[in-house]
């Protein structure tokens, strides 16, 4: 037990398919209730999709593993209705200082860009991440959240998925049309199934501790290379909530993790690292191994895999939980159209097709962190220390010290979803990327920022000066679109005036909605429910947004 | 002209958004050029490269600079 933290337990509820005969089918299940299964149940049910959620345990995440939650997964937790706690409970730092031997090279303030709502990232235990989901999804009705359900065999078919769960109480069968697995990294889905997963482990051990500190203590980020209280090494100090520090030492892959675990060995090692006899408590501590791996495809038929289950990266950058929630960011609304009949299976396709991308991306960054931590071989020590001691001077060579580089979310440039720039457009908002935030105020009624209107379907953001000078045939072309097979929901953002007919309208107070997209009067931009740019044009072209819609939702032209 | 000593790298053909991504990229080819090399033969890549790189720059002043930095800190340190 945690001096700062208690775990929930959460009930097991004997379930009716026990004692009935009968194969119950259901519309998705998830297997899986760590913060990837969590969020997909949310998403799905906030579209007025049931869900049955099967966990084998009965809590949240045990002991320190995700600390760090990056700018794009919080905005995605907006939108599932615990971004707001997440960011109250979580500590933000600016501030990292980073140490080669026995010196500090360098120190950073990552002042963020302004006028965004949330902040580049707030450091907060994986704990309260999952208990927050958790509350958020128990607070949804088609949410069928089921404890101590374990899934032992699964049936893929043509038509139907069916698990075999073990229960407390006894196993039962239930099929499904979706089958989403968020088991993890070991995902028993995937090795039931006979799929592989490619890619490396790291020859190397990390032992990670967490520490209540009672003094006060900067909320900084504090990166060693090489220290003299642990030589040859990195560790890494970061502040979570609750005066709660973390400490990742690197330990080499010789260390025996059982030695190495035990508190004698521990509390030296950290009193040296704080240098000073400040008082401080174990609350947590282990050891282990990190793998950079992706399976091939996400989507096999009707099972659909997400987070840890279908990708796994180093910890350095934080992009785990970070990019399991952009796959199921990416996955709902594809699926509510497949699941609807409005678009076909192969939308599917590009869930996988995208996601594989970001997989890539997040493992490339990952590794060239963990390469440049823990240099393999004397001609990389060699250039790494070269560049630690360069950064003492010039700031070219800070540039190159990569001590994690922070997830952020992918521009899915190459995406057959994306409808190529006709028209000249700067900056980046280019097709396939994902929405920048602003300020901007809502007469209507709504967030003070720009990224919470949108994200359900698909919407058409149109810029104008005046917005109550929306001309009537683009009000009527507008209109017509929104009756579509898939509807795209007008929203103008214009510096004065309301749009006619009560179409949604948002003011650009600080005019950088129309910096950061480039906005002209009479540019369009197709924006996906994800919030991903699809297309932009700088005039209204009804046949224009009709054919990228269809190349958005895979449909033939 | 003075030494850049401000961070330079860029990668002209391929669109990145995030600033430290062409830095990152040299560096990991940087790395990759040692792969399978012994000691002798990644000296002298890196040798190589040093001289590829001045022909490169081409101006001896800003080279002499340029070596005074690198051996700045090394010796007696
Ligand atoms: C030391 C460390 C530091 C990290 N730091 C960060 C960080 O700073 N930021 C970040 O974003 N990520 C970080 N991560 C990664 C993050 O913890 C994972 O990416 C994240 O937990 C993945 O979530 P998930 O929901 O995919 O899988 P998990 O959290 O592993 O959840 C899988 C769930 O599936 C359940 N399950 C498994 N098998 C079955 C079955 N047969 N039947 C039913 N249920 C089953 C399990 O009980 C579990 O609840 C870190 C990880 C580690 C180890």
């Amino acid at each position: 037990m945690l001096k700062t933290y208690q775990y929930p337990k959460f009930p097991f509820v004997r379930p009716a398919e026990l004692d009935s005969p009968q194969t119950r089918h259901v519309p998705v299940i998830v297997v899986g209730a760590g913060p990837v299964g969590l969020s997909a149940a949310i998403d799905l049910a906030q579209r007025n999709i049931p869900v049955v959620v099967l966990d084998e345990d009965d809590t949240v995440s045990i002991g320190s593993r995700g600390v760090c939650y990056a700018k794009r997964a919080l905005e995605i937790l907006d939108r599932y209705g615990v971004g707001e706690r997440v960011v109250q409970k979580g500590v933000s730092w600016n501030v990292g200082r980073t140490f080669f031997r026995d010196e500090e090279v360098f120190r950073f303030n990552l002042v963020p860009e302004p006028d965004h709502h949330r902040p580049g990232m707030v450091n907060l235990q994986q704990y309260y991440l999952e208990e927050y989901l958790i509350e958020r999804a128990r607070e949804l009705p088609n949410i069928d959240l089921r404890w101590k359900s374990t899934v032992i065999g699964v049936t893929p078919g043509e038509d139907a998925v069916t698990v075999r769960v073990e229960t407390p109480a006894g196993a039962y069968a239930l099929s499904c049309d979706w089958l989403i697995a968020a088991d993890g990294a070991r995902s028993p889905i995937r090795r039931m199934l006979g799929l592989d997963i490619e890619g490396k482990i790291f020859m190397d051990r990390f032992l990670i501790a967490d520490v209540v500190m009672k003094a006060d203590f900067p909320p900084e980020r504090w990166f060693w290379f090489d220290p003299p209280f642990h030589p040859g090494q990195s560790v890494l100090l970061h502040r979570q909530a609750d005066d709660v520090w973390r400490i990742d030492f690197q330990l080499g892959w010789d260390a025996d993790p059982e030695e190495e675990k035990k508190p004698e060995r521990v509390i030296p090692r950290i009193r040296a690292m704080l240098g000073d006899d400040r008082e401080f408590e174990l609350e947590w501590v282990s050891v282990y191994t990190f793998q950079c791996r992706r399976m091939k495809r996400f989507n096999h038929g009707r099972v659909l895999f997400v987070g840890d289950a279908a990708h796994q990266v180093s910890p350095f950058g934080a992009r785990g939980a970070n990019s399991g929630i952009q796959d199921v960011d990416n996955l709902g609304w594809k699926l509510e159209l497949v699941m609807q009949g409005k678009a076909p299976a192969a939308l599917l396709d590009t869930y996988s097709d995208e996601r594989t991308y970001a997989a890539d991306e997040n493992i490339r960054n990952s590794t060239r962190s963990t390469d440049f931590i823990t240099p393999k071989g004397n001609v990389s020590k060699t250039f790494r220390n070269a560049v630690l001691g360069l950064a003492r001077h010039h700031p070219f060579a800070r540039g190159l010290v990569n001590s994690g580089r922070l997830s952020v979310p992918s521009f899915y440039v190459d995406s057959p979803l994306n409808t190529p720039d006709a028209d000249a457009f700067a900056g980046r908002m280019v097709p396939g990327a994902p929405m920048d935030d602003a300020p901007v105020s809502a007469p209507g009624g709504g967030s003070p920022w720009l990224l919470p209107h949108f994200g359900q379907g698909f919407r058409l953001m149109i810029a104008l000066d005046d917005a109550a000078a929306l001309d009537a045939a683009t009000a009527e072309g507008l209109a017509a679109l929104r009756r579509g097979a898939i509807p795209a929901e007008p929203i103008v953002v214009a510096r004065e005036g309301a749009a006619p007919g009560g179409i949604e309208t948002l003011h650009d107070v600080k005019g950088r909605v129309r910096e950061r997209y480039d906005l002209q009067p009479g540019t369009v931009y197709l924006i996906r429910p994800d919030q991903h740019v699809a297309a932009r044009w700088r005039r209204f072209d009804p046949t224009a947004i009709e054919a990228a819609l269809r190349r958005a939702s895979v449909q033939g032209a | 002209m003075m030494i850049n000593l401000e961070y330079n790298f860029r990668e002209p053909r391929t669109r990145t958004f995030y600033g430290y991504e062409a830095g990152d990229a040299f560096y990991e080819a940087l790395i990759e050029a040692h792969r399978d090399l012994d000691e002798e033969q990644s000296a002298l890549v890196n040798a190589r490269l040093v001289l590829l790189l001045a022909n490169h720059v081409g101006d001896v002043d800003l080279l002499r600079e340029a070596i005074r930095l690198a051996r700045e800190d090394v010796t007696g340190g």
